[in-house]
């Protein structure tokens, strides 16, 4: 996105008044969910179950749920503001699942191997989805419905007809390469953690080694995700390319972006994410699941959009999704240490959607500078 | 003499059975206005379409500065210097001014995989190039869709004229426009034509065509009827045309008939 930042390059246009700091935040895409990330912040404060929620463990857990649905809503938003949906992410995580516990478990290859394949066939599966939409015109909504059933039907299939079964397990019984497995599910800053455990800052268990032994993995891959993600949007050409295509694609291509191009890599981008969170799940879980990633293409649209980022593309950023995602964990464990039913996380749910959709409407506005757009 | 900025010979195109332009041939030099005249259906889109790149003719051909040139893309087009500002004014509303200005043309800096878009230099090329024809642009970070419909006209042309454009289309580019704005954008217009483009406008609007045109070529169901100088053409006949000509008399004198029946 633009920065909001006036460039000091002559005396300002004395027919507007300057704008200070305040609105510049507040009209940027990210404004309402950071309102909103606060206001969560402090309401589950005031509950009881705020000391186990916010405590190092708490923390780690509801990070944890936000960082597995970052990675897809950092991919999600690049697609949706280029004007596409992507609904088969939720089935490529299980179909991804299953090619690297097939690949391991019955033809005894190495986990680094396994899980090339499986990124190889999201750049396919990624490819397919994104040339279809261009070419056919057809809503992506439509093709990658197709796609969800498709892949969803594929695993489970294939799954049952090998082994017999919905599950794959034992992955990692015995892995040539455990050091694969190690950059999925393993733990960063391992030695800091433990020196403040014999500090006595964090909580240790009764052999002396921390609670939290360190920063998990998938929090590492979701800053890794969300930085290339916004870099890539608010730096490079190829972000104002995406903007573009969303925003109004025959002009776009008119001035000669390669429309086509942008939307089907980030077909493919979207894909991957699913592949990588997919890798990463089954490296914590040790086993495949045919169902695993049920839903999560709209959990993933869902964080987006709580994160400013606009359904009909064109606008938006990645750190908004990133926001949108840490609501998103942040509420599931919320509900979960305050004792709530979790069957009110559903219909909080739904109230923050619409919440959203409305307040992106408005920053929309705000963004056109309180004129209707023509 | 110099070739001429753009020519069309013996220009003809066909979608399956329809005629939409029959043998059109036309001139434009540098530092002229040509005003393309005609009603709906005259064939003034199909011939824009044509020189800006998205159709292609069924037959004859485009010379631009003398030279055979075959447009497969707006792009193209846009790379031989034939720049045209459609109504849609190729501008995206939620983009800023100087993403817009630098859409497809973005300038780089770093080393790849670090090469980036270099935002300052877009932002500051952007203004400048806004001020050179002549509109204080508020700030080159601010939505193309906060813009007022004049400054979005001025911001689409101020970025033809910067990308080298030698010939400028405009595409009614005062319809949506007050009287000030249509001024304002009539201004660039004589701005552009002073640095020795070649523009052709197509307007309805006799106000605004007739101080700024210096010829006037008219299209009727497909064929040219001709070029005229501003001299040899005067502004009512200029109207009698753009109004639909003999057709409008016709239609004319048919109200007065069935007026008079009803009473």
């Amino acid at each position: 996105m633009p920065e909001m930042v006036r460039k000091s390059l002559d005396a300002p246009d004395e027919r507007v008044a300057r704008t200070g700091w305040l609105t510049r935040l507040m009209r940027r895409p990210e404004a309402g969910v950071l309102v909103g990330l606060v206001a969560t912040f402090v309401i589950f404060a005031l509950l009881p179950g705020a000391k186990s929620l916010y405590s190092l463990q708490g923390a780690m857990t509801f990070l944890t749920l936000a960082a597995e649905l970052g990675i897809l809503a950092a991919a999600v938003a690049l697609l949706i503001i280029a004007g596409e949906f992507d609904l088969s992410i939720g089935s490529m995580i299980g179909f991804a699942g299953i090619v690297i516990g097939l690949l391991v478990t019955r033809l005894g290859w190495p986990l680094w191997a396994a899980i090339g394949t499986a990124f190889m066939v999201a750049l396919v599966v990624g490819y397919l989805n994104g040339l279809i939409t261009v070419k056919t015109r057809l809503p992506s909504f439509i093709v990658t419905l197709a796609s969800l059933f498709i892949l969803r039907g594929l695993s489970i299939g294939i799954t049952r007809a090998v082994t017999g079964r919905t599950q794959i397990p034992y992955i990692l019984d015995n892995p040539p390469d455990p050091w694969t497995a190690a950059l999925f599910n393993g733990h960063v800053l391992t030695g800091f953690f433990r020196w403040m455990g014999e500090m006595g800052w964090i909580a240790v268990k009764g052999d002396g080694t921390p609670f939290v032994p360190g920063i998990p993995m998938s929090i590492v891959w979701w800053i890794a995700v969300t930085s290339a993600a916004a870099w890539v949007l608010s730096q490079t050409r190829f972000g104002n390319w995406i903007y573009a295509a969303g925003g109004d694609p025959v002009v776009a291509r008119n001035v000669g972006v390669p429309v086509a191009r942008v939307k089907i890599t980030l077909f493919i981008v979207t894909a991957c994410a699913a592949t990588l969170l997919a890798t990463i799940q089954v490296m914590e879980a040790g086993s495949a699941d045919t169902v695993r990633g049920t839903l999560k293409e709209f959990e993933a649209i869902i964080a987006a959009v709580i994160g400013g980022v606009l359904l009909t593309g064109g606008y938006g950023t990645v750190l908004g999704a990133a926001f949108g995602a840490l609501i998103f964990g942040l509420v599931q464990m919320g509900i979960f240490y305050t004792g709530i039913d979790t069957d009110w996380f559903k219909v909080f749910l739904g109230l923050v959607i619409l919440l959203a959709v409305l307040v992106n409407n408005y920053a929309r506005a705000r963004a056109l500078g309180e004129r209707s757009a023509s | 003499m110099t070739a001429p900025a753009i020519e069309l010979r013996h220009v003809s195109k066909r979608f399956g059975s329809v005629i939409a332009l029959n043998d059109v041939s036309m001139t434009v030099n540098a530092g002229e206005v040509h005003c393309l005249l005609g009603d709906n259906g005259a064939g003034k889109s199909t011939l824009i379409k044509i020189l800006s790149g998205v159709h292609r003719p069924s037959a004859g051909e485009i010379l631009v500065e003398g030279r055979r040139v075959d447009f497969r893309s707006p792009r193209d087009a846009a790379e031989a210097g034939v720049a045209t500002v459609f109504q849609d004014l190729g501008l995206i509303p939620l983009m800023s001014i100087a993403r817009n200005f630098f859409l497809g043309r973005e300038p780089v800096r770093g080393v790849f995989p670090f090469r980036r878009f270099d935002k300052d230099h877009a932002n500051a090329v952007a203004r400048q190039a806004l001020i050179d024809v002549g509109i204080q642009v508020r700030d080159p970070t601010q939505a193309v869709g906060t813009l007022s419909g004049g400054e979005r006209q001025s911001v689409a042309i101020a970025r033809a004229i910067h990308f080298g454009a030698k010939v400028l289309i405009l595409d009614e580019p005062t319809s949506a426009l007050g009287v000030h704005q249509a001024a304002m954008v009539l201004k660039f217009v004589i701005e552009a034509r002073l640095r020795g483009l070649a523009v052709i406008l197509i307007t309805h609007n006799i106000n605004h065509a007739y101080p700024v045109a210096d010829r006037f070529t008219l299209l009727n169901r497909g064929t040219s009827k001709g070029t005229f100088s501003k001299a040899a053409i005067s502004r009512d006949e200029v109207v009698r045309i753009m109004s639909g000509g003999e057709d409008m008399a016709a239609v004319e004198r048919e109200i007065a008939d069935l007026l008079a029946r009803v009473r």
